[in-house]
């Protein structure tokens, strides 16, 4: 029993950062239509550039604070320099594109800092809580996760549904000639939907790193759990995506504990698979007339 | 024809001859035409005539080939879209063109941002200013939605609602930012005969604070709303008038019914003015 409850706790911290990066792949979905495949890439940079501050300035804040200044700024310079010309051609372009631009990440990563994995300091202890005795699978540090997450979950909804800025930006997504012709300046709105997004994922690079440590691939797994959780939650919504988060961070938590952590990646694809198969609007859509 | 018609320091927006080719299809051909404040300007022509090509062009969805736009004594060189409801140019499209998954009452909010007055930064730090400035959107698109008579849809998603009320709401869309200048293309496409006699009168109340430009194939409508009419056949402007004068001309005739039957309605109607 004692063992379900740490499998159970471990999952939902764990949930809590493919959540993270979940929103920020629905917030480029939802402000361009793309599925931002350097995303990966672009928070293993940022993470880096914190690794960097950290270790010369010995403040975690500070390193955490420039990640995340760093993740708003090249969001915007991805959109505005690369994605910019292949927003109104085929999708399979900007599919393209953003693998080509995680490739380049990956290779200037490894000649900037090496390719050797390095360690990350947590924002908090990561000593397991005392009960009772023992120590349960869940740490100071794993609050601090779940917290920021549920926190920017919750800043993003009230972005989206109660500000005009946030009313743009929808406007912006689902019809962008009408929004244009009623004054809004549908290519900021992109702009700011993709450093909004960079900025989230920077996050979950950040909170994830002490786990898996940085290097050029070390957060490639990491993706594609965000990606199944985005899925999950139907690639459209920001709520539906940190719901998505937790339920395959449960399900990949009793996975790793009952039969062994080889099988993760593997369960994880599995349910990505099923999913895209099954219900391609993600597990909450309702019916849905599809275009062909 | 062309350029004759009221007085040029009347008009508040005008078109030089507009000339727009698609491939080798002329699709406006030397288009002119004025058009004062406050008046309603009805463009009607057979289908393929170029009329919502000419809505394109002074959207800036489509760059004509040679002519210009004049708004309020000035040459527009180049229609920049976003630009238009800041100079006050609105439009609505042929069907309705509301956004999905935004509340009737959040349509109208997107078309009343000219009004805002907020930067991104303070609104995404959710600063206080940027929250009544919210709420005053909030309430300029209730006002606007109450004077069609669609405020009670306000909270419901566009494709809950019947298309006449989706019209409407499009309508308010377009009028919560007090434009100058409407242009409404097919406003009474999938209305019945009722609706169609209530949108006339709501344009009859729009006349003389705003020019409206009308294009519609309903001949009811045309005929009861508008003060002047400008007939487009295959881009090219064959006649323009008031009403009655235009429905008697015989190029209109003909470009409508054909060459013989408009003779003979033509004279049918000269017989009935005796």
């Amino acid at each position: 029993m004692t063992r379900f409850i740490d499998l159970t706790l471990n999952g939902i911290s764990t949930g809590a950062v493919y959540a993270a990066v979940a929103l920020a792949l629905v917030l480029t979905w939802r402000a361009t239509r793309i599925v931002n495949f350097a995303q990966g890439g672009m928070l293993m940079i940022t993470t880096f550039i914190a690794s960097s501050v950290i270790s010369t300035s010995g403040s975690y804040w500070l390193g955490f604070a420039v990640a995340l200044v760093c993740g708003l700024v090249l969001g915007a310079v991805v959109e505005r320099a690369l994605m910019r010309r292949v927003e109104s051609g085929a999708p399979l372009n900007a599919v393209i594109v953003a693998l080509g631009l995680l490739i380049l990440l990956q290779a200037l990563a490894g000649m900037i800092w090496g390719n050797t994995p390095r360690s990350f300091p947590p924002a908090f202890s990561i000593r397991g809580y005392d009960v009772g005795g023992t120590h349960v699978l869940f740490a100071p540090n794993d609050t601090f996760t779940v917290l920021v997450v549920i926190g920017v979950a919750a800043g993003l909804a009230a972005l989206f549904r109660g500000t005009t800025i946030g009313l743009k930006m929808r406007a912006a997504a689902f019809q962008p000639e009408v929004a244009r012709m009623l004054g809004v300046r549908v290519g900021r709105m992109f702009t700011l939907g993709w450093a909004l997004a960079a900025l989230v994922g920077s996050l979950a690079g950040l909170l994830v790193a002490p786990a898996v440590f940085v290097g050029p691939n070390q957060f490639d797994p990491i993706l594609i759990f965000g990606f199944t959780a985005a899925v999950l939650g139907g690639l459209d919504s920001p709520v539906g995506a940190v719901v998505g988060g937790v339920a395959l961070g449960l399900v990949l938590s009793y996975v790793s504990g009952y039969e062994g952590a080889s099988l993760v990646t593997l369960a994880a694809l599995v349910i990505l698979i099923a999913v895209l198969m099954i219900r391609p609007g993600g597990l909450f859509s309702s019916t849905q007339e599809r275009r062909v | 024809m062309g350029d004759e018609g009221i007085p040029s320091r009347d008009a508040v927006f005008a078109a030089h001859s507009l000339t727009v080719r698609f491939g080798g299809i002329t699709a406006l051909d030397a288009v002119s035409f004025e058009i004062a404040s406050g008046e309603v300007l009805g463009i009607i022509g057979p289908n393929g005539a170029g009329k919502t090509t000419l809505f394109n062009v002074i959207c800036g969805f489509v760059q004509p080939q040679s002519g210009a736009l004049e708004w309020k004594g000035r040459t527009l060189t180049k229609v920049r879209t976003d630009r238009l409801a800041r100079i006050g140019i609105a439009r609505t499209l042929q069907g309705v063109g509301l956004f999905p998954r935004l509340s009737a009452l959040e349509n109208v909010m997107v078309g009343a941002q000219r009004f805002r007055g907020v930067g991104v930064a303070s609104a995404l730090l959710g600063l206080p200013r940027s929250d009544r400035d919210e709420r005053a959107l909030r309430k300029r698109a209730l006002a606007t939605m109450r004077d069609l008579e669609c405020e009670d849809v306000a909270d419901r998603l566009p494709q809950t609602l019947a298309f006449p009320v989706q019209k409407r709401v499009a309508l308010a869309r377009a009028l919560v930012g007090e434009p100058q200048l409407l242009l409404l293309d097919e406003p009474a496409g999938g209305l019945g005969v009722d609706e169609v006699r209530e949108l006339g009168e709501r344009i009859h109340a729009l006349r003389g604070s705003m020019a409206v430009m009308l294009v519609e194939h309903r001949m009811d409508l045309v005929m009861s709303a508008c003060d002047r009419v400008v007939v487009l056949d295959f881009g090219r402007v064959i006649a323009q008038g008031d009403p009655e004068t235009v429905k008697r001309d015989p190029q209109v005739l003909e470009a409508y019914l054909g060459r013989e039957a408009g003779e003979s309605v033509a004279s049918a109607a000269a017989r009935e003015d005796t």
